[in-house]
């Protein structure tokens, strides 16, 4: 009996380390998805496309904020590796680039309506293609912003912004809210600064200097803009700027959908948290450009770009390959497809894209419409994102604190890129 | 040596039990051995192969020699993590041993309800050290003027008390058992001789918990060098000064190198250097407490 046991024991040991590849000619579809929420989406999307052709197609999704860990440990897996996946910057394109199959003149991109979203390596051929963008900027609640007497309309530029908001934040005690919700630097807020804010004097140096792929240095001619902006956030907030690392994003969001707060730098992805989740409604919230005081910002639209590009994997068979190309297409011309991304994804740069009723894409595309100038997402370039990052936070946090002067993130901020740079290439 | 431990190892010698061990060693040790090759073994021999190469998943390398070593001893952020490990490694291990030196004594006296003391003494080093992390940093920074992670040296006393907090109890447990093994013939006899309580301390309980003291040492110092969870919740690194981070240790450094583009290879020779350092302060400080021990 003994013996027996021993024997289930060890076969038990040296089956779970056989795995079960199996090659299918026919040519597979494995996407390695880098949204959680978009996950029951995509699955039953995979279904439909299995259904209709027949073809297998396999949805993983790494849990939030693992992706570059699962991306790393699945694309090891040779006869197995995701032959759909993410990149989402220059970085990523340095990382993953050798992986990504080179995707000009496919039928999926030839269904494109922009490239502006497409990400390109050293060589100048795109490896990934931006399937949906996002946009930023103040998510405003103009039903307050009304109580405290004025409109969007009134918020023009960055003196009007900080008339505005430094009026609500004196009279906040009599008002009932602030100006802006908290400026958290904890990791799940800080990104909102580091990343997004970060964006607005990089996208005016490089738009001076004509920059047009990741450089080595920045100068930070627009750091300036930069600290009226972030002087504003903490001035004008209920937040004690002393203790920012202990503040959320879910604080940030908490005092805006709770009416606490008038203005929120935030996203269009936001949408469905605060009209869905939150009872928020839609015809309250608009999304209006951040101003920093920068020349002629007065014509600028928001912030847009995206960190969500597909690339397919140039090390997977040419059956999978097709497969996979088949299945994009697909996806962004097949009604079904295009239904869900508009639903998932907002307006999508395709030419089948279906209209989305998220309101800040629409606040985008109004703005647009008049002539203004979209602010592209320059930070897509930045080297070694999470080090420079975490640089920037610390500063600011430093800064905010009163534990150092705005030195420490300019050093962070031109200084760091170059190290940043310099490391990783 | 004590009657059971000596009736043991007479039964293990004799041939009736010793044939059908040796017999079946294979099925004792295969399954271990095999565990410990897959989980051990393999990714250890894999892990300086890659130290001496540039990757981005492990199928697929290019040699580039030891480029990596180089890259690691230039980079200042990982001196400074090395200077800060030490300091850390350093002051823990000797607030740690004390403390739980001085609770182990007080908690073999006779006091009422020492049982209980044990308990909750014992209890922090039973949490994760994510979650204690994160309910201290709450703790500590609601109680400090500025946060941990924008005062370096607020940083390092923060994660002393986390450190402390969580490793005294285990500590004490070992240095209690320790304590009781100390024979009372000799406490006695000293007593008889006229040592007075430190003495008795300093010459009799010391030397005869010394084999306590080694295991001790080595374990608190190998986890202040190991230190991860702790580190990466209470600052992760924060205050970055001039680009490198005040209050980052060693393993914190590796993993924000290997999550770095074109980094992992160097990640990788970080990892083999940390692994040569923590080995060899290992093996001088054994040796070092070992000498000490005195033979029952």
């Amino acid at each position: 009996m003994k013996k027996l046991v021993c024997l289930a024991l060890a076969l038990c040991m040296v089956l779970s380390l056989a795995s079960f590849a199996s090659a299918d000619a026919a040519g597979k579809v494995y996407y390695l998805n880098f949204k959680p929420e978009a996950d029951q989406a995509w699955q039953d999307l995979a279904k439909t496309y299995t259904a209709q052709t027949g073809v297998e197609v396999k949805v993983v999704t790494a849990a939030s904020g693992t992706y570059q860990q699962t991306l790393t440990s699945e694309m090891d897996k040779k006869d197995a590796a995701p032959t759909l996946f993410q990149i989402g910057n220059a970085e990523g394109v340095v990382t993953w680039g050798e992986y990504a199959l080179p995707l000009d003149g496919t039928e999926l991109m030839n269904e494109m309506t922009t490239e502006d979203f497409n990400l390109k390596n050293a060589d100048g051929q795109t490896v990934a293609v931006g399937y949906c963008y996002e946009a930023y900027g103040l998510i405003t609640n103009k039903a307050l912003l009304e109580k405290a007497g004025y409109t969007v309309a009134d918020i023009k530029d960055f003196e009007s912004l900080k008339k505005v908001a430094d009026d609500i934040h004196a009279r906040s005690a009599e008002l009932g809210f602030d100006a802006f919700t908290s400026a958290g630097l904890d990791g799940s807020s800080s990104w909102r600064f580091s990343g997004h804010l970060t964006n607005m004097p990089l996208f005016y140096e490089f738009r001076d200097d004509g920059i047009t792929e990741q450089p080595a240095t920045v100068k930070g001619s627009y750091l300036n803009a930069y600290k009226n902006i972030w002087d504003l956030y903490i001035a004008d907030s209920a937040a004690d700027a002393k203790k920012l690392s202990g503040y959320t994003g879910a604080d940030a969001e908490k005092d805006f959908y709770d009416g606490k707060a008038v203005f929120f730098q935030n996203g269009t992805w936001e949408y469905s948290a605060l009209v869905g989740e939150h009872g928020m409604k839609a015809e309250d919230l608009a999304m209006i450009p951040i101003y920093c005081g920068v020349e002629g910002e007065e014509n600028a639209a928001l912030c847009a770009g995206t960190e969500n590009c597909w690339a397919v994997n140039g090390k997977a068979s040419e059956a999978d390959q097709k497969a996979t190309l088949d299945f994009l297409k697909w996806v962004v011309t097949s009604d079904e497809g295009t239904a869900m991304m508009a639903k998932e994804f907002g307006p999508i740069p395709f030419k089948a894209a279906k209209a989305s009723e998220n309101v800040f894409f629409n606040d985008s595309t109004a703005l647009l419409n008049e002539g203004k100038y979209v602010v592209t997402w320059a930070f897509n370039y930045t080297p070694d994102v999470d080090n420079w990052r975490a640089g920037i936070v610390s500063a600011l946090e430093q800064y905010s604190a009163g534990a150092a002067d705005w030195g420490e993130v300019e050093y962070a901020f031109v200084d760091g890129w170059a190290t940043c740079y310099t490391n990783t290439h | 040596m004590s009657r059971s431990k000596k009736m043991a190892d007479g039964a293990l010698t004799s041939p009736l039990i010793r044939k059908p061990i040796q017999r079946m060693f294979a099925v004792f040790l295969l399954p271990t051995f095999v565990c410990f090759c897959i989980g051990f073994l393999w990714p250890f021999i894999q892990g300086i192969y890659l130290s001496v190469h540039s990757f981005t998943t492990t199928t697929n390398v290019k040699y580039v020699g030891f480029q990596n070593y180089a890259k690691a001893f230039a980079d200042q952020g990982f001196r400074q993590a090395f200077g800060y490990t030490a300091l850390v490694a350093a002051v823990s291990l000797v607030l740690i041993n004390v403390l739980a030196f001085f609770v182990a004594y007080a908690l073999t006296q006779e006091i009422r309800g020492r049982n209980l003391y044990r308990s909750v003494f014992f209890i922090p080093n039973l949490i994760g050290g994510i979650v204690l992390g994160y309910i201290w940093k709450t703790i500590i920074d609601s109680l400090l003027p500025v946060s941990m992670s924008i005062q370096a040296n607020y940083g390092f006393w923060g994660l002393m008390v986390v450190m402390c907090w969580q490793q005294v109890g285990y500590m004490m447990i070992i240095y209690i058992a320790g304590l009781q093994a100390v024979p009372m013939d000799m406490i006695e006899a000293a007593r008889i001789d006229g040592a007075n309580g430190w003495k008795t301390l300093w010459n009799i309980t010391l030397p005869n918990v010394m084999p306590s003291i080694t295991i001790c040492t080595f374990l608190s110092l190998t986890n202040g060098f190991k230190l991860y969870d702790q580190n990466l919740v209470l600052t992760n690194g924060a205050p970055v000064r001039r680009g490198i981070g005040q209050t980052e240790m060693l393993a914190l450094n590796i993993a924000k190198t290997f999550s770095t583009a074109n980094q992992r290879g160097v990640a990788q020779a970080k990892a083999v250097l940390f692994f040569i350092l923590v080995t060899a302060i290992s093996l001088i400080q054994l040796r070092a407490t070992r000498s000490k021990e005195v033979q029952q």
